[in-house]
């Protein structure tokens, strides 16, 4: 069974993923969890995580193109230099 | 540090150099990949340790670790039966690690109790890593301990742990055969 492995790498920190073990049960995926990212003092913490147990997601549905609802915002710029051409006006000269 | 003292490390640092050695055999074959790297990480360890402790006797006699760990006599060594023997099978290899971390790990916490204050914290710094050789032990054996090959090898090994330092095997001359063939490839003094 194959278990992702996650280390915090100081306290505080989030933990990130680091890689995955291959062993038979949750005991033998602990011990060679260990060993091979915790043991030489690089982790504060580790969570070990049977990969069945993740709910992969990666396919991202965005037909009607709203990504105005995105929190990376609206893209304005693009539109407004559009807008500027259509209407036949340069943009003011800080804005170039 | 008495001579006794010293004979107490050597004994100990001959056990991890040879224990290390056998089962960094396995390096490679082990029958699980993911054990193959902690194995072996094992037996790492084990010859670092052997390193260190000949490096506190070496002080003491005025040589150097190289020359204990490899320039003596397979007669001279002092490691313990279990540890020389050619286990191939990996049940009797999992039986020696559990037996020898058991005993190993009664040796180090005397060890720790040292006056010597160099002895005392080599013993505390490899007992450190020595927690995860135990881990790895029960580990191993908790999943095997009903199995009847393992059972066996269990009692089949355990008496070795007290069948004296002074006679070896075939196998230890084997060993040493090996370990020892590239440094005698060279006339003694050679910088390598």
């Amino acid at each position: 069974m194959i278990y992702e492995v996650f280390r915090q790498e100081r306290k505080g920190q989030a933990l990130q993923h680091a890689g995955s073990v291959e062993a038979p049960d949750d005991h033998f995926a602990d011990v060679y969890a260990r060993e091979q990212y915790g043991r030489r003092g690089e982790s504060t913490a580790l969570w070990v995580v049977p990969r069945d147990a993740v709910i992969e997601i990666d396919e991202f549905v965005d037909e009607l193109n709203r990504n105005y609802h995105r929190v990376d915002g609206y893209p304005l710029k693009q539109k407004l230099k559009e807008a500027r051409e259509r209407a036949g006006t340069a943009a003011p000269a800080g804005d170039r | 540090m008495n001579e006794q003292e010293q004979q107490l490390l050597l004994e100990i640092a001959d056990d991890e150099l040879i224990l290390g050695w056998r089962d960094s055999e396995w390096t490679g074959i082990a029958p699980l990949l993911e054990e193959d790297v902690a194995f072996s990480s094992i037996a790492q360890n084990e010859i670092g340790h052997a390193r260190a402790l000949y490096e506190l006797v070496a002080r003491e006699r005025g040589t150097t670790a190289d020359e204990l760990a490899f320039d003596r006599a397979p007669s001279e060594y002092r490691c313990a039966r279990i540890a020389e023997l050619r286990l191939l099978d990996w049940e009797k290899t999992i039986a020696r690690h559990y037996l020898y971390e058991e005993a190993d790990a009664r040796r180090l916490e005397q060890l720790k109790a040292s006056d010597d204050p160099d002895v005392a914290g080599l013993a505390a710094k490899i007992d450190r890593e020595e927690a995860y050789h135990r881990m790895h032990a029960q580990m191993w054996f908790d999943r095997l301990k009903d199995e009847a090959r393992f059972t066996a090898a269990v009692d089949e090994l355990r008496p070795l742990l007290d069948a004296g330092r002074d006679d070896h095997t075939q196998e230890l001359d084997e060993l040493w055969e090996e370990m020892t063939v590239v440094r005698r490839s060279q006339p003694a003094g050679t910088t390598w």
